[in-house]
């Protein structure tokens, strides 16, 4: 669906744009157009999703363009989430452009699709995706916010560049709300890491194979959880964290991109 | 049908009112902190006694119609409606001057007099806090309301200024609504306070001590409290004032050797002592980091010389701001609300142009009293001769 394509991409920039005005005016009014902005793109976006997956049978995430564009979908979806729960005004700033790069990322790959009907059908193949590409979307905000707290911690430290102490929310909001986003992060990746080894031990007989996928799935999963256990036990929060949650978000995306371009594995079908 | 006629002479009474009106013009007579030093406004100023007194005598003098006056520690302003411009500030002056036991040469030189449009510009500027020396500070409506309340008591204000006021009240809502003239502390105290909510968020149930005493430290204790902070602890070398001040804030006095100890359980310290050296050292706060788990502490140092290590600052989680610091944010915000003035500017303008379209149209009221007038009289002669002529054909018949 082209059109439809078409319309979330625009959406998602005119939403990025209305982000950027309100940096700078601080009305209200910009950042509720922004809001409903990307929620239009996200809705057109789902549409194509849901058209795709009732005309092929699958989620489309069999192409490295398909695979682009639901990630930017995830995000737009946990963003909208995130957004509604904690009505974090300047969040936008962060994840409208990043799901506009994302997706028009996506627009310039190659799109061939690599055609495993069969295999995604499974139940536990679409919960596994689903849940993998919803964390890794919170783990991208969680990276947000902590971009947001070191900016906000620095001018309050530093006292200069006032610019974004105005426009910036407290150090408290912008770090329990990254911890928010890092724990629901947490929880749908062990789910997907669940349904991804209950899918391998029915597909390939085994749990776990040492992929290159696995392996660093597997320190990605790892390294949230030091942070998780460091917050809870010894209270590793503000900047720590934050500087934390950006290195995860690095991880992360060489796990999701890295490994397929630079170590091949079992996945690397879905990026080619 | 029962009521037309009484309707009517409510309306011709109503018209008569406003005729009388028509023809004043508005004249405003005041000192402020610009024109006039402070020895000068302290002496001229009026108490809220001296003001309700002032109003009854102003208003027996024959030209003044209505009267509203308005008496703060920056400003003194008359506001008058008149007939008779000249004699109307000749009597105010020489009342101030009367009443204040001051020959007029002293303070005439400081007044400055507005009329018509310039008096209603002043009017709005004055109650939007436009014109105070803090701009955008909060409390001048309250005042301007006071003052209004105080007119209305005494029975001295009419038709044109409730008018005046009521649209003063609008438009000073209106920009402080629409612009950030308010928007951000241009006190230390305040400052301190919102740079508080930057780091916290909300200060509901943070802990609170106060090293030393002072009225800036107080003061800034006084706005956390009212931020509905959690337990207050007063540190001061004589324990004896310590107390005094903890039983002021409901809080708990403590050693100056305690100091470092409590560390552990406050997030907000706020330090203002005569001491030489830094009463609060580095190693101190690195010591309870780890014990308050990380959690974030905000040091406000108001004593000079420093009560607070600067290198705190350095520290993570913890942040110290001196009064330079202060300071510095409040010039900021100052600019900032200086620029907001300007959009209060212009939402002025646009109220002194419709206030006069409103004085225009009372201008207008005397034609349709004469036109109506008129036209009763004219009925009044039909209805004559209707009759007169109604008896003829009787008379014919």
């Amino acid at each position: 669906m082209e059109i439809l394509i078409i319309f979330t991409v625009l959406f998602y920039m005119l939403s990025t744009a209305a982000y950027f005005v309100f940096l700078f005016l601080q009305k209200n009014y910009t950042q509720r157009i922004g809001y409903f902005l990307i929620l239009a793109g996200f809705l057109c976006h789902t549409a194509n999703i849901v058209y795709c997956f009732v005309k092929y049978g699958h989620l489309p995430v069999s192409s490295f363009q398909e695979t682009l564009s639901f990630a930017g979908w995830a995000v737009a979806g946990m963003f909208l989430v995130f957004q509604y729960k904690f009505n974090l005004k300047i969040l936008g700033i962060f994840a409208a452009p990043m799901v506009t790069l994302i997706v028009v990322l996506a627009t310039l790959v190659s799109g061939e699709s690599y055609q495993t009907t069969k295999i995604f059908k499974n139940f536990w193949l679409i919960s596994h995706v689903l849940a993998i590409f919803l964390g890794e979307a919170a783990f991208t905000l969680a990276a947000g916010l902590g971009v947001l707290y070191l900016i906000q911690e620095n001018t309050i430290k530093t006292k200069k560049h006032r610019f974004f102490l105005k426009r910036l929310p407290s150090l408290d909001l912008l770090d329990s709300s990254g911890y928010a986003c890092i724990v629901v992060g947490f929880t749908m990746l062990t789910l997907g890491l669940i349904t991804g080894l209950v899918y391998a031990k029915s597909y390939w007989g085994r749990f776990w194979s040492w992929d290159p996928k696995e392996v660093w799935s597997g320190i990605t999963w790892i390294f949230y959880a030091v942070l998780l256990h460091e917050r809870l036990t010894v209270g590793w929060r503000g900047r720590k964290s934050a500087i934390m949650a950006i290195i995860g978000f690095g991880v992360l995306l060489f796990t999701f991109l890295g490994v397929n371009l630079l170590l091949g594995g079992h996945h690397g079908e879905f990026t080619k | 049908m029962e009521n037309s006629p009484n309707n009517n002479k409510v309306s011709v009474f109503r018209c008569q009112e406003l005729l009388n009106v028509a023809m004043h013009d508005i004249i405003l007579i005041g000192i402020n902190h610009k024109t006039a030093p402070v020895e000068l406004r302290e002496c001229i100023a009026f108490s809220e006694d001296e003001s309700a007194s002032a109003l009854q005598t102003l208003s027996r003098k024959p030209h003044i119609k209505e009267l509203l006056l308005f008496s703060t520690c920056n400003r003194v302003e008359v506001l008058v409606v008149t007939e008779n411009k000249r004699e109307a500030i000749d009597s105010t002056k020489d009342y101030i001057a009367e009443v204040n036991k001051i020959p007029r040469q002293a303070f005439e030189d400081a007044l400055y007099i507005h009329e018509g449009d310039e008096a209603v510009r002043h009017v709005f500027r004055v109650a939007s806090s436009l014109d105070s020396m803090v701009v955008g500070e909060p409390q001048i409506l309250g005042q301007v309301k006071d003052a209004y309340r105080l007119a209305t008591e005494a029975k001295v204000s009419g038709v044109i200024l409730n008018r005046l006021l009521h649209r003063t009240f609008f438009v000073a809502k209106r920009i402080r609504t629409e612009t950030g003239i308010g928007g951000h502390a241009v006190s230390i105290s305040y400052a301190a306070v919102e740079l508080g909510r930057k780091i916290f968020g909300s200060l509901e149930s943070k802990n609170v001590l106060l090293v030393g005493a002072g009225e800036m430290a107080e003061l800034a204790v006084e706005h956390l409290i009212r931020n509905k902070v959690g337990d207050i602890y007063v540190a001061n070398r004589t324990f004896e004032n310590g107390v005094e001040l903890a039983r002021r804030f409901n809080g708990q006095a403590l050693r100056f050797e305690e100091i470092a100890d409590c560390l552990k359980v406050v997030d907000i310290i706020i330090s203002s002592t005569g001491s030489p050296d830094f009463v609060i050292t580095r190693d101190q706060v690195k010591g309870v980091i780890r014990i308050r788990r990380n959690r974030p502490i905000f040091f406000i140092d108001i004593a000079v010389p420093r009560d607070i290590d600067p290198q705190v600052n350095r520290l993570s989680n913890s942040y110290v701001y001196d009064i330079d610091d202060l300071q510095g944010v409040i010039d900021e915000n100052i600019e900032d609300r200086q620029k907001e003035a300007i959009k209060g500017e212009r939402i002025v303008d646009e109220a002194v142009i419709q206030f006069r379209d409103w004085s225009a149209s009372l201008e207008v009221v005397p034609t349709i009293v004469a036109l109506r007038n008129k036209l009763e009289s004219i009925a009044e002669t039909e209805i004559k001769k209707t009759l007169q002529s109604n008896k003829i054909p009787e008379s014919d018949q």
